[in-house]
């Protein structure tokens, strides 16, 4: 951890990493907030915060693009760490171990939990079928037949509620497990932190012998 | 309201009823487009391009009377020539004019998720309200009869209105006025349909077994209706969809979705709200510090060793 400033923290995320988090992030909150506003009539309201309908209309998919994008950077940086191992199937069966906070029943977890890693698929699947659906219904640069815009529209809000809901989860997690939002603000994590929850990566990132991953 | 027959029953992306007090107690109005009377002269086309102050790009000719070639944003009617070839080995033309149907059950409007970007009024006309358009083409998902059209200039839908402007004032539609044969009736819906069985009975009587009404149930009737020579065939009249409704995926999407997608948001954030209060953060206590510390002690790579 020589690029730690701080002698007694460890470095989780890296300043592109978070940057590409965060760019990440804002673009969802966006393109949630226009997206809902032409979801749900209750949630038309919402047009406003981006300068009423059309504007609107305008400026989701733009946002999404972007959205998937960042995204698409920010899975080549993690993909490697979220490959799932038999361990994390393990984790996934003790899920009420989890959200019940008794980790120690738990398997030792590396760089991201059976949970994070599962969520980032989740993730995965969602903005690609986002990215897919939306192109059909993008009637200012393309027309494409009825009964493919109509599928894309269905499946589009489908995909849209499950990544909703995903990221739901995920920020609470980040509330729920103290530290994270820390971490992925500023970049670190205490010893303690780490070793409670990741100490297969704390072993790999504190031990001589162990390489270092790629998401450092 | 000031007019009555402008009296808005449906308003596209609202949840809450409109005021639904008054009826049209006198009926509902409707068109009938005779398409056994039609002779193709387009009168219809141009009376609705000067009423409603709309002039089309000039087209090419594609070899067809068919001009132009499709709807527009400035094409709100249109003749569609159908040459059909009968068992007996005789040319049939066919010659429909299309535009909006206005239906009772409007896919346009069901489509819309802006407030008020379509309505439908006691009378029965379905109409777009330009000015609350956002342009996202949904109501062209909607319509199971293809007709909205979006305009690459502003980006608004359009479509026929049925003239709402001038039936407010009970005055004919524009292509009514101008139709030179009779193919073009308005009055009420039920006037219309009576209309029609007189023409269904007397083409029956000069050998069109098959003609009839065409006012599809499966989007509740429409507000336009046609006499078909070939009512067992409508599809023979340009593609004229034999049992239209608002497709299986649209109602998917704007049915029963919307509001469960939103409760299945909400229960999900209410889910974490309620982990909070009952389960509590997970939090690195000293013990966990400690540990840490001893296994970096017991551990350290060379290059952390102060």
């Amino acid at each position: 951890m020589s690029n730690s400033t701080q002698r007694d923290t460890l470095l989780r995320y890296s300043a592109p990493v978070r940057t590409n988090h965060w760019l990440v992030a804002i673009a969802f909150v966006l393109a949630a907030l226009s997206g809902l506003a032409l979801f749900h009539p209750a949630l038309f309201f919402l047009s406003n915060l981006f300068g009423g309908g059309p504007w609107t209309r305008i400026l989701h998919p733009f946002i999404g693009l972007f959205m998937v994008l960042v995204f698409l950077a920010l899975s080549a940086r993690v993909w490697d760490d979220n490959r799932m191992a038999p361990a994390d199937w393990q984790w996934l069966r003790q899920w009420r171990d989890a959200v019940n906070n008794r980790e120690e029943r738990l398997p030792e977890v590396g760089r991201y939990n059976g949970g994070q890693k599962f969520l980032f698929f989740v993730l995965v699947v969602c903005l690609l079928g986002l990215f897919v659906t939306g192109f059909p219904m993008w009637r200012a640069y393309f027309t494409l037949p009825v009964g493919l815009v109509r599928l894309s529209s269905v499946l589009h809000a489908i995909g849209a509620l499950v990544l909703v809901c995903a990221i739901l989860v995920h920020i609470y997690a980040g509330f729920w497990v103290r530290g994270s939002v820390h971490a992925m603000l500023r970049g670190t994590v205490t010893p303690g932190w780490a070793w409670k929850h990741h100490r297969a990566w704390f072993r790999q990132i504190t031990h001589a012998s162990h390489p270092r991953t790629g998401s450092d | 309201m000031p007019l009555q027959s402008l009296d808005i029953i449906r308003r596209s992306a609202t949840t809450t009823p409109e005021p639904e007090v008054r009826g049209a107690y006198a009926g509902t109005v409707a068109k009938l487009i005779d398409t056994t009377k039609c002779i193709g002269c387009k009168a219809c086309q141009v009376a609705c391009m000067e009423w409603n102050d709309l002039r089309d790009d000039v087209g090419t000719n594609f070899g067809s009377y068919q001009n132009p070639a499709d709807l527009s944003d400035r094409t709100w009617t249109l003749m569609r020539f159908t040459e059909y070839e009968n068992p007996k080995g005789d040319l049939e033309w066919l010659i429909r004019k299309d535009g909006c149907m206005h239906c009772a059950d409007p896919g346009c409007l069901k489509a819309c998720p802006s407030p008020g970007a379509i309505v439908q009024y006691s009378n029965g006309i379905v109409d777009f309200q330009e000015e609350n358009c956002i342009g996202c083409g949904y109501c062209v998902s909607g319509c199971p009869f293809d007709i909205p059209r979006i305009s690459k200039r502003d980006k608004k839908a359009y479509k026929c209105t049925l003239c709402s402007d001038r039936v407010a004032v009970g005055m004919e539609p524009a292509c009514i006025k101008a139709c030179p044969t009779g193919a073009l009736v308005f009055g009420t819906k039920q006037e219309m349909k009576e209309h029609a069985a007189e023409r269904i009975e007397d083409l029956k009587s000069r050998g069109f077994d098959n003609a009839g009404l065409y006012d599809p149930p499966g989007v509740g009737g429409t507000h336009v209706m046609y006499v078909l020579h070939h009512a067992d065939q409508p599809a023979l009249y340009a593609g004229l969809a034999p049992d239209p409704h608002i497709s299986l995926l649209v109602r998917l999407w704007k049915g029963k979705t919307k509001p469960l997608s939103l409760a299945l948001i909400a229960l999900t954030a209410l889910t974490g709200f309620f982990h909070f209060v009952r389960v509590g953060r997970n939090e690195v206590d000293e013990s966990d510090e400690q540990a840490a510390r001893a296994n970096l002690e017991a551990n350290r790579r060379p290059e952390l060793r102060p």
